[in-house]
């Protein structure tokens, strides 16, 4: 099967083993990932925080893109996610909104939507029964807090999730693999976000909020999709803190067996290699 | 119609009100002060006033007030409050729409790090099409002064390889060049 993939900048950079993972665990679906040629970046939050237009304009661009290639495309960054699906719905639903970025962009829409998160994607359109059957070390023993934060999630009538307040994709995936997926309350909560760099003390209590309600449900470990949460989670993490967190991608490569998982450890800025050596050691 | 502030009585702005309902295409008038939204609200504690307390000030045309507080730029736009509103009101699209005006009409920032950051964040799409993160890290710490926080987590991610020292540029920029221009030149609405 044939995917158009937008990378998103996060990962070619901080997040550079969501990318590696995302890459290997694709290939090994016999998913072939093709990256939009010269992609450009969403806009994130400082677009849509400041100027509505380009909040609609950057990713539009993208859109156009996509359609040229005529191929479904799948986001692996919820933010990323967010930003393009948050566009596609506007000019599916806003004729003023498509007219004006068809002038702007020089293109015609067709109108087809083609924009998903990539877990929803692996989840819902490759279906779990096609993924159980290739996992070679299941994840036993493994308690794992799933951590949706929100940028995946909300507004519900844009991301099309399975629930604003409790999703359970995420569980549903790494019960797949072999783990259990803890109950807790803290997995719609948000981690700060956009504001790491310029509101770091704020969202050092909010991580360190999500993590402790983590670890007092019981989990080993926390996984999540999103590049922005994963650097919060790690980099603003209150001091003393070690609870590791995961992308769902690297799950899946060290449920799946792959042999390149053991590079992604080293990138993560809290390792967590105790927790994966112990799953590899079965 | 008139309001009593704590600067003293002012005239009701409706128009304010409309502006923002048009702006960001949400019923500000359904808002009954329910407190949903502010009691789900992560940053709550950081923005001086609740959410609640924004809807009820739009709905007085309180418009100084707000364009100039800190509110407007500490909300994260996590869309909790919207998911929550028992009225549907997408308070995370309210915030953008009246950041949006503030920028436009030149008010200070009510917070000048987020908006500075806002700032470095775009000019690095605008000129390569993509975030560089280090450049643009470092344009904000020069701006902002803040030049020494961080130091110690930007070299082991510079170590990890994860902060690249060029930037790649993309071809494709003279498209985005192109969106920026027209995202800036027309005032925008919904
Ligand atoms: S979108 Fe803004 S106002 Fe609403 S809950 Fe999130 S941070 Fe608070
Ligand atoms: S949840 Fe909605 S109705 Fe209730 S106070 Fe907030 S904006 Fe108003």
């Amino acid at each position: 099967m044939k995917l158009a993939y937008y990378p998103g900048c996060s990962l070619e950079a901080t997040a550079k083993e969501f990318g590696s993972s995302v890459r290997a665990v694709s290939k090994a679906l016999d998913i072939e990932l093709v990256e939009i040629p010269e992609w450009t970046c969403c806009g994130a939050t400082s677009a849509h925080a400041t100027n509505h237009k380009l909040s609609v304009g950057l990713p539009a661009l993208t859109i156009k893109q996509i359609q040229n290639m005529g191929l479904d495309c799948v986001v692996p960054c919820s933010a990323c996610f967010n930003r393009l699906k948050t566009t596609e719905y506007q000019m599916l639903h806003d004729a003023e909104i498509r007219q004006e970025m068809e002038k702007v962009l020089s293109f015609k829409f067709d109108g087809q939507p083609r924009v998903y998160d990539l877990l929803a994607y692996f989840v819902e359109k490759i279906g779990l029964k096609n993924i159980s059957p290739k996992v070679q070390k299941p994840l036993k023993n493994l308690k794992i807090a799933c951590y949706y934060g929100c940028l995946s999630v909300r507004p519900g009538h844009i991301t099309e999730i399975d629930s604003t307040e409790n999703p359970m994709q995420l569980d549903n995936l790494i019960k797949a693999l072999g783990a259990t997926p803890i109950t807790w309350s803290y997995k719609v909560d948000c981690c700060g976000a956009g504001h790491s760099v310029a509101k770091s003390a704020m969202v050092t209590n909010l991580t360190g909020n999500i993590l402790a309600k983590a670890r007092e449900a019981g989990a080993d470990a926390v996984v999540n999709s999103c590049p922005l949460c994963q650097t919060n989670l790690e980099m603003r993490r209150p001091q003393g803190e070690d609870i590791p967190v995961f992308f769902f991608t690297e799950l899946m490569g060290l449920a799946l067996g792959l042999p390149e998982a053991g590079d992604w450890w080293s990138k993560h800025l809290v390792d967590p290699s105790k927790v994966a050596n112990a799953v590899q050691a079965g | 119609m008139y309001i009593i502030t704590e600067g003293g009585p002012k005239a009701l702005d409706l128009n304010f009100t409309k502006e923002v309902s048009q702006r960001s295409g949400e019923d500000i008038q359904s808002c009954y002060q329910c407190q949903k939204c502010a009691s789900g609200c992560p940053i709550a504690e950081y923005g001086e006033m609740d959410t609640n307390q924004v809807l009820r000030m739009i709905q007085f045309g309180l418009k100084d007030e707000l364009l100039k507080s800190k509110a407007i730029w500490v909300c994260v736009g996590c869309e909790t409050c919207g998911a929550r509103c028992p009225n549907g009101i997408r308070i995370a699209a309210v915030m953008d729409a009246l950041r949006e005006m503030a920028i436009e009409e030149g008010v200070a920032p009510g917070d000048k790090d987020i908006y500075l950051f806002h700032q470095c964040f775009l000019d690095s799409v605008q000129s390569l099409g993509r975030v560089h993160e280090a450049t643009m890290l470092m344009k904000y710490k020069l701006k902002s002064g803040h030049l020494f926080d961080d130091v110690g987590v930007g070299l082991k991610m510079f170590l990890k390889g994860k902060l690249a020292l060029f930037p790649h540029s993309v071809p494709t920029k003279t498209e985005v060049r192109r969106i920026f221009d027209w995202a800036k030149n027309k005032k925008s609405g919904n």
